[in-house]
Parts: C-alpha cells; sequence; structure tokens
C-alpha cells in the first residue's frame, strides 16, 4: 500500500489499483455522512479531485492519487458511508483504477514513509 | 484571519484543550470546533442530554440610561417598552435600508425577589459585537453608555437534561420560563441566567464572571448528563432548529420580512414605523418581499450547502442556499435558502444544484426539528 500527502492510500493489483483514504483522514474528518464516488469509465489524472466525502461539517475532496480509467466505484458507500470511518484502508476503499503509468505508484510513500510524514503535521 | 494575527482566547480555552477539542479560528478567538466525541455524537448527545457550550466570544454589554428601553427602540424593531422586568426578548438591530446589522437578545435581569437591575442586557454575535457596539453607541449618544461586560464568560447548557442539571446546583432557576432572564448568586457568584439557547431544545444560557467561568464550567461537566459540545455541533443543531446563523442566513441586504422573522417587529412598531428601515419593512409586509426563506429537506444525494442554487421543478435558478448541511437527527440533508416567494408553500418540489448534478429537494415547514422550550415550568 502506498499513500499521499492528501492522505489517499493506493493498494495495485495487476494493473488496478483500489483507492481509499487513510484511517488518519477519516479520523480528521470524523463521522462521514456522504461519498460522491466517480463514475465507471471516467478518465482521472493523479492529483485531481476525484471524488467528494463530507461529514456533518463540510465536504472535502478526494484526489486521484494515480492516473488512468476508473473501472469500478465502491457500491457500499451509497448506502453505508460510515464504512469509511469503520473501514477506511479496507471495506471504506471509494474506486478502482486501471492504471495507465504503473511508474506513479512506485513514486508515492510507502507506510513508513507517510507515518514520519504524519509526524511533520 | 491571517495566521500572524493573534487569536483572541476566551477563559475555558485552557479547558477546551485540556478535554482534546479540535480548536478552529472563529469571530477573532481560538474556538473548539469539536471535542473527542467528534460533530455527529456531540449532536445527538446535546438532543438527549446536555450540551455545554462556551460561547463567551459573543457579546455582552448592558445599556445604561433614563430610558435604556425607549432609545433601544431607535435601533431595533421590537416593542421594548413593553418588555416586562424578567423577560428578555429576540430583537434585530436594523440599518436604514431595511437589512439586518446583527440579531441579539436583550433583556432585563430580575433578582429572584423581583427587583430590577440596571439597564438593559445585550448579547449579540462575537463576530458583529465590535460594529454593534459602535453602531448602538453613535446612534444613542447621550441617551445610554453601553456598558460592554468584557470581564464575563457565557456558557449555555442546551437539552432535556439541562434543567436538572442547573436546577440542582442553582435552584431559583428552576421556576424560569423560556425567556425569562434574572440575576442570581449561583457557584458562589453572580450570574445572570436567561432561559434561551441557540439548539432549539430546552436550556440556559448563563453569564459569569470570567474569573470564575472554568470552576463553573468544570463542576457543571462532573455530572454525566453534561458534555462539552463544540461550534461543529452548535451549527447544526442551531439549523434543525431552523434558527438563522449571521453572516450566512442573515446580513445587511437581508430585511426581516425575507428572513421569516416578522415576528420580531412587533405591531405598535409596524404601525409607528420609526426603527432604521421600516419603510422597506412595512412595505414588505403589505406588498411581499422579493425573496423569503424556506427551510428545504434534501431527498437524494449530496447535502446541499451554503451557496448552492434552488431551481425549479423546470431547471430554471429561482434561489440560493444561505446554510445548509446534514441533519443527524433526518439522516437527511436540509437547509434554509432564499427562493421566490411564488414557491415557498410546503410540498413544493424544488432542486438543489450540487457539484453541477440537480437533486430533488421539497420545502418543509420550519423548524425541522421540534422546539422544546418551557413555557410553563
Amino acid at each position: 500500500m502506498r499513500f499521499t500527502k492528501d492522505h489517499e492510500w493506493v493498494e495495485l493489483d495487476g494493473d488496478v489499483a483500489t483507492i481509499g483514504i487513510t484511517a488518519h483522514a477519516a479520523e480528521q474528518l470524523g463521522d462521514v455522512v456522504f461519498v460522491e464516488t466517480p463514475e465507471v469509465g471516467k478518465q482521472v489524472k493523479a492529483g485531481d479531485a476525484f471524488a467528494v466525502v463530507e461529514s456533518v461539517k463540510a465536504a472535502s475532496d478526494v484526489y486521484a492519487p494515480i492516473s488512468g480509467e476508473v473501472v469500478e466505484a465502491n457500491p457500499e458507500l451509497d448506502s453505508a458511508p460510515e464504512t469509511v470511518n469503520a473501514s477506511p484502508e479496507a471495506g471504506g476503499w471509494f474506486a478502482k483504477v486501471k492504471v495507465s503509468d504503473p511508474a506513479q505508484f512506485e513514486a508515492l510513500m510507502d507506510r513508513d514513509a507517510y507515518e514520519a510524514f504524519l509526524q511533520t503535521q | 484571519m491571517s495566521d500572524t494575527e493573534t487569536l483572541k482566547t476566551t477563559p475555558l480555552t485552557d479547558d477546551h484543550v485540556a478535554r482534546g477539542a479540535r480548536m478552529v479560528p472563529f469571530a477573532g478567538y481560538s474556538m473548539p470546533v469539536q471535542y473527542a466525541d467528534g460533530v455527529m455524537k456531540e449532536h445527538l448527545w446535546t438532543r438527549e442530554h446536555a450540551g455545554l457550550f462556551d460561547v463567551s466570544h459573543m457579546g455582552q454589554a448592558r445599556l445604561i440610561g433614563v430610558s435604556p428601553l425607549s432609545a433601544f427602540e431607535e435601533v431595533v424593531p421590537g416593542d421594548f417598552i413593553g418588555l416586562k422586568p424578567g423577560k428578555q426578548k429576540y430583537s434585530l438591530l436594523m440599518n436604514r435600508q431595511g437589512g439586518i446589522v446583527d440579531d441579539l437578545m436583550a433583556g432585563r435581569p430580575t433578582t429572584p425577589d423581583g427587583a430590577l437591575t440596571d439597564g438593559l442586557f445585550v448579547v449579540v454575535n462575537g463576530a458583529c459585537k465590535d460594529n454593534d457596539f459602535k453602531v448602538i453607541d453613535d446612534e444613542l449618544a447621550g441617551q445610554v453608555e453601553v456598558k460592554r461586560l468584557e470581564d464575563r464568560a457565557l456558557i449555555a447548557i442546551q437539552g432535556p437534561e439541562a434543567a436538572a442539571v442547573l436546577n440542582a446546583l442553582v435552584p431559583e432557576t428552576a421556576a424560569m420560563a423560556f425567556m425569562d432572564i434574572r440575576a442570581l448568586t449561583g457557584f458562589g457568584t453572580d450570574l445572570i441566567v436567561s432561559r434561551s439557547g441557540y439548539t432549539g431544545e430546552d436550556g440556559y444560557e448563563i453569564s459569569v464572571p470570567a474569573a470564575e467561568a472554568s470552576r463553573v464550567w468544570n463542576l457543571l461537566l462532573e455530572d454525566p448528563r453534561v458534555r462539552p459540545i463544540g461550534l461543529g455541533a452548535r451549527d447544526s443543531l442551531r439549523l434543525e432548529a431552523g434558527l438563522p446563523l449571521y453572516g450566512h442566513d442573515l446580513d445587511e441586504t437581508v430585511s426581516p420580512v425575507e428572513a421569516g422573522l416578522t415576528f420580531a417587529v412587533n405591531k405598535n412598531r409596524r404601525e409607528q414605523r420609526d426603527f432604521p428601515g421600516a419603510a422597506r419593512v412595512v412595505k414588505e409586509l403589505a406588498e411581499g418581499p422579493a425573496r423569503l426563506k424556506v427551510c428545504l429537506r434534501v431527498l437524494e444525494g449530496a447535502p446541499a450547502r451554503e451557496g448552492a442554487e434552488v431551481a425549479d421543478a423546470d431547471g430554471n435558478v429561482i434561489g440560493v442556499v444561505t446554510s445548509g448541511g446534514y441533519s443527524p437527527c433526518l439522516k437527511a440533508g436540509i437547509a434554509l435558502a432564499f427562493v421566490a416567494p411564488a414557491l415557498k408553500a410546503e410540498g413544493t418540489a424544488l432542486k438543489v444544484i450540487v457539484r453541477g448534478k440537480a437533486q430533488a429537494a421539497e420545502v418543509v415547514k420550519s423548524p425541522f426539528v421540534p422546539h422544546r422550550y418551557v413555557r410553563k415550568p
């Protein structure tokens, strides 16, 4: 699993990346009440806002950590957005993306680097 | 506010930090937006038990003068000459164009034996207080002295168990009804207590000397029914109660008629037309305003927040959301919006535009969650 400074995580399986927000991000947001996942077929570019997560208080953008085509969005989040809080780095995944440039994955932080980054925040 | 500007603190700032609050800048102060429980749990706790709020950023003052009530009527549309001792009243500081400079509470605190205390006690919004008190001072120069009470904190206790908690500690508060205000001795110090609040629940607002605030705050929190509540839940609670927030639902362009606050424009004042902006207000009362505040329930999709456009069933933009969010009690998006008055009726089907998507919404009655004020204790 790799991580971004915007607190997204990516897991790569072959050329399909599963993307979500980190436990730290979910804790900071508080109770998630709505998630807008990207539409299947959408082309996303690394760094683009590609999903929205909402708490009672505010709406926050989620940025694509990696470029590619959205091949699946997590249907669970439509009916149970609280899954993001309960299981941010597993069942609370947002979308799967068929990656166009796997090298982008290698360039992201590993868990140790992300944990160290959180210490600086 | 820039980072280089120093934020003010309240007498309770250290207590918030000690209890794990997340502090944010608000109205020039460092204020708790939430504690460890988070906005959702804090909101529901207040609806079920008792929530404690630090609202010391708000402006407190006494207007002292020969006849402060009649003087005050020169800047607000309410009947203050008729305000009975021991009562407070919601009102609006008006500009000459009929817009709202701020909304406020003003009352005549009495002691438990019925004696009237000095002048008119006024509480205004924190972000507006310097301007409000300057406006009052300028407009009423020579009639009242604005004596700001900057050495006092303000603590609100709200929720169905708030009365039981406070009544046990300060027995004189038990006989108070909604909008009663008393000057009393409690917690071993001098208090100004009103039975009112900003959540739609029963509860009290307690003005306490700054030096005693931390002790009172922590004493109230010793009761297991009481938890500290941040500004995040304060906002979602007031939204469910259909109560406007100055700077969002109200501003200098919005009239009391547009805002649905005609109850604050008393009958005798409408006839006398002697408050700032009366010409516009009386005209709008007779002919209807150009826009009107309504309550919207969002029926699908994301919550509609401030700035979201409102469209009619045909897709024509006819209004805008002035504050909106997620209702923890209704588990749906709710919003206050201005719309064309023709679309004000309950049940009117409208759309809210969120991130380019038109989502179904419906005009519903105010408040979203029923008020539970105690009018007869």
